[in-house]
């Protein structure tokens, strides 16, 4: 599509290429694992860093965003300086990925009974066939960087009939300027039940970049609520994607928040292979200074009789850009799909930004779609009614920015992990708050 | 208690204030009509410290203090409470939080301390129950999907709450039918207090029947043209406003 001759390459695009060619002997997993790197590279190569004139990647052009890139974790265990717990207060089990690596002395599996954990590596020496299973229909650049270096992660494994009692989180941390590529794999059985918080963070100042892939297969009538929390430190690059499928009348419930990192991309593929399946899709970043949040959820309706809900909420202060990108596809013989999406910015300064693109491929004709997309401020009427009744205005604002994201954040429909990432949403607004007023 | 001279006020090009002379004492209910569009409720919204217009000349002093300075959220804590003509329907922000939230902030802001949730609640029940502001409603976001009356009896809750010094009513009689108009001039009255005063903005003799006021001003083109005892509401209701647009223009 895209693959238009490259002749230079970026600083960032010759380390890669350096690191690669320095790692790969090292690198775990059987000789057909190894050969997938080779040829997961080599499609790395071809189209180079996403820039702007990849349609997927428009708003956020790697190319000029990746100055450069730190060395490899591999298998060090660096030890940095572990930050404090975002999610602290809300009761889960917890899988702990240090810098790229599982560390089960660190991690609380109580409460998962039925549930299997297992590192990634294993899967990899075993050349496992769920490695790579839910790549195959995403041609993306980043994607393929990951299988070219992926190390760490772990596997999660639900059997059929098996509701995973307490909520497992998957608790990504670095602790210094390292690259990071993990990898998970998460496989939910026909009439199972999980809940899965996914948090990325990260040492403050510190210039790492994460870039994890997580494959996802949920089986038929099985119900997964997935909330993603991307608090990465301040000085990192995120590049985060969710790769699952969703069996027939299976619930899918997702709500990735963005409020960390320098510069983060978060993807979301969602593909129907079972029909009356259903999934809403919520996202809602928080961002300020010079972040650059980017938020892909994309949606292939495979088979007939589907419902998806994507619902988008942006609020943006500084100079920051927010961007959203929404895919809807409809293959031709998946009728009777019921598909909306909804995105929303609202700018906090004069200087801070919001791209909306939303992409409707509609190939069915009895179907029902719909999009719509605003941006705007915070509306002086509804602000001058609170601070007629003396709420100050920081406060207020407050309040109306609560207001506004918790649809995104209520939209999960879990009350626990709701409660947990609306305190971290009014921590976001209190900071904010508090730098007004000093 | 309020005491505003030769007030000018203009949004952008637009002069619509152009000399208002008003004073309201302490303990006194003033009610003001006039035509469409002669500038009673941008009065109340200068009053109230809202943002976007111009004060080109004059003066408001409220406790004999000049307040145009003064931000919205200083005069509210100051005693200074609005009745919208139209009330905001804020989707996602709790009445009880916004009723909680306005409270405390201005209790806060003059050194009292906060309400504790019981005491806060009492508060609310009470005067809920004596506007027939349901539970059901308090239980909504803030005035979303109420119905014109209800946003009304809404208003006067918080007025109840808040316990201004100088109350501003601008048309709060609109959309009530005549049961509610009762209900809403009842909780009115019950206000009233020789500490407080208030400006009461309407278009109809009907809702003066029952807060009766000590004094009628009739605002036409930016200007309080005439002034009287209450009877004054009854020649306007008789007459309409003809010789006052002339006599403004
Ligand atoms: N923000 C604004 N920009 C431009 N013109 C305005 C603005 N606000 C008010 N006006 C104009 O100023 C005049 C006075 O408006 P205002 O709302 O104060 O009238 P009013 O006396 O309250 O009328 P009504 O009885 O209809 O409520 C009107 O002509 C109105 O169109
Ligand atoms: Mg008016």
């Amino acid at each position: 599509m895209n693959a238009q001759p490259r002749i230079l390459r970026t600083q960032a695009e010759d380390t890669l290429a350096a690191e690669f060619a320095a790692a790969r002997t090292q690198l775990p997993g059987s000789t057909a694992i190894a050969s997938a790197r080779e040829a997961a590279f080599a499609a790395f190569q071809k189209v180079g860093l996403p820039h702007r004139r990849v349609e997927a990647w428009k708003y956020t052009d790697l190319r000029a965003l990746l100055r450069s890139v730190p060395p490899l974790a591999l298998d060090i265990a660096v030890d940095g300086v572990v930050p404090a717990d975002p999610l602290i207060g809300f009761d889960r089990a917890r899988i702990v990925i240090i810098d790229g690596v599982f560390r089960p002395e660190l991690s609380d599996l109580s409460g998962i009974e039925g549930a299997t954990i297992t590192p990634t590596v294993e899967l990899l020496r075993a050349d496992d066939a769920r490695i790579g299973a839910r790549l195959g229909a995403i041609d993306d650049a980043v994607v393929s960087l990951n299988t070219a270096l992926m190390v760490g992660g772990v596997a999660i494994d639900v059997p059929e009939g098996v509701t995973v009692a307490r909520a497992i989180e998957i608790a990504h941390v670095t602790t210094a300027a390292i690259g990071v590529h993990v990898r998970n794999i998460v496989t939910v059985g026909a009439d199972a039940s999980l809940r899965v918080v996914e948090s990325h963070v990260g040492s403050v100042g510190s210039a790492y970049q994460a870039n994890v892939v997580t494959e996802a297969t949920i089986g038929d009538r099985a119900k997964v609520v997935w909330a993603k929390l991307q608090a990465e430190g301040d000085a990192s690059v995120h590049l985060g994607t969710l790769a699952v499928s969703i069996g027939k009348e299976t619930q899918f419930d997702h709500l990735v928040l963005m409020t960390g990192a320098t510069v983060s991309r978060s993807q979301t593929f969602v593909t129907f292979t079972g029909e009356f399946a259903r999934a809403g899709l919520f996202g809602a970043t928080m961002i300020g200074g010079r972040q650059h949040a980017d938020i892909m959820l994309g949606v292939d309706h495979a088979v007939p009789n589907g419902q998806s809900r994507e619902r988008f909420k942006a609020v943006m202060d500084g100079r920051a850009d927010g961007i959203f990108q929404g895919r809807i596809v409809v293959r031709p013989d998946a009728q009777k799909v019921d598909a909306r999406m909804m995105t929303q910015g609202l700018l906090l300064s004069e200087e801070s930004s919001f791209s909306a693109k939303p992409e409707l491929e509609i190939f069915a004709d009895d179907v029902q779609c719909a999009h719509g997309a605003t941006s705007g401020q915070i509306d002086d009427d509804m602000l001058f009614y609170l601070l007629s009744r003396g709420i100050p205005k920081a406060e207020a604002e407050t309040l109306l920015v609560t207001a506004f994201l918790a649809e995104a954040i209520e939209g999960l429909g879990d009350e626990a992990i709701g409660a947990a990432f609306e305190a971290i949403a009014g921590q976001w607004l209190a900071a904010r708050g508090s730098e007004a007023a000093a | 208690m309020l005491e505003i001279r030769n007030l000018h006020a203009s949004v952008g090009d637009r002069q619509i204030l152009r000399g208002v002379d008003l004073v309201v004492p302490t303990g006194e209910v003033h009610a003001i009509m006039g035509p469409n569009g002669s500038g009673k409720s941008t009065l109340s919204y200068v009053l109230s410290g809202r943002d976007g217009y111009d004060i080109t000349e004059g003066e408001i002093l409220f406790d004999g203090k000049e307040i145009i300075d003064m931000p919205a959220e200083e005069r509210a804590a100051a005693g200074i409470f609005l009745a919208f003509q139209y009330p905001l329907e804020i989707p996602g922000v709790a009445t009880m939080t916004f009723l909680k939230a306005a409270l405390n902030a201005q209790r806060k802001a003059r050194g009292e301390a906060e309400l504790t949730t019981p005491d806060f609640m009492r508060r609310v029940k009470v005067a809920a129950e004596k506007l027939n502001v349901t539970q059901e409603m308090l239980r909504r976001p803030l005035n979303v999907g109420f119905s014109g009356g209800e946003k009304k009896r809404n208003e006067i809750l918080q007025m109840a709450l808040l316990e201004p010094k100088l109350a501003i009513l601008d048309e709060t009689d609109s959309g009530l039918d005549i049961d509610a108009l009762r209900v809403v001039s009842d909780g009115v009255n019950a206000l009233r207090s020789p500490n407080r005063s208030m400006l009461v903005i309407t278009h109809y003799q009907r809702l003066l029947d029952h807060i009766v006021p000590d004094v009628v001003h009739v605002m036409s083109a930016g200007r309080i043209v005439r002034s009287g005892g209450p009877e004054l509401a009854l020649e306007l209701e008789a007459n309409g406003y003809a010789g006052y647009v002339e006599a403004a223009a």
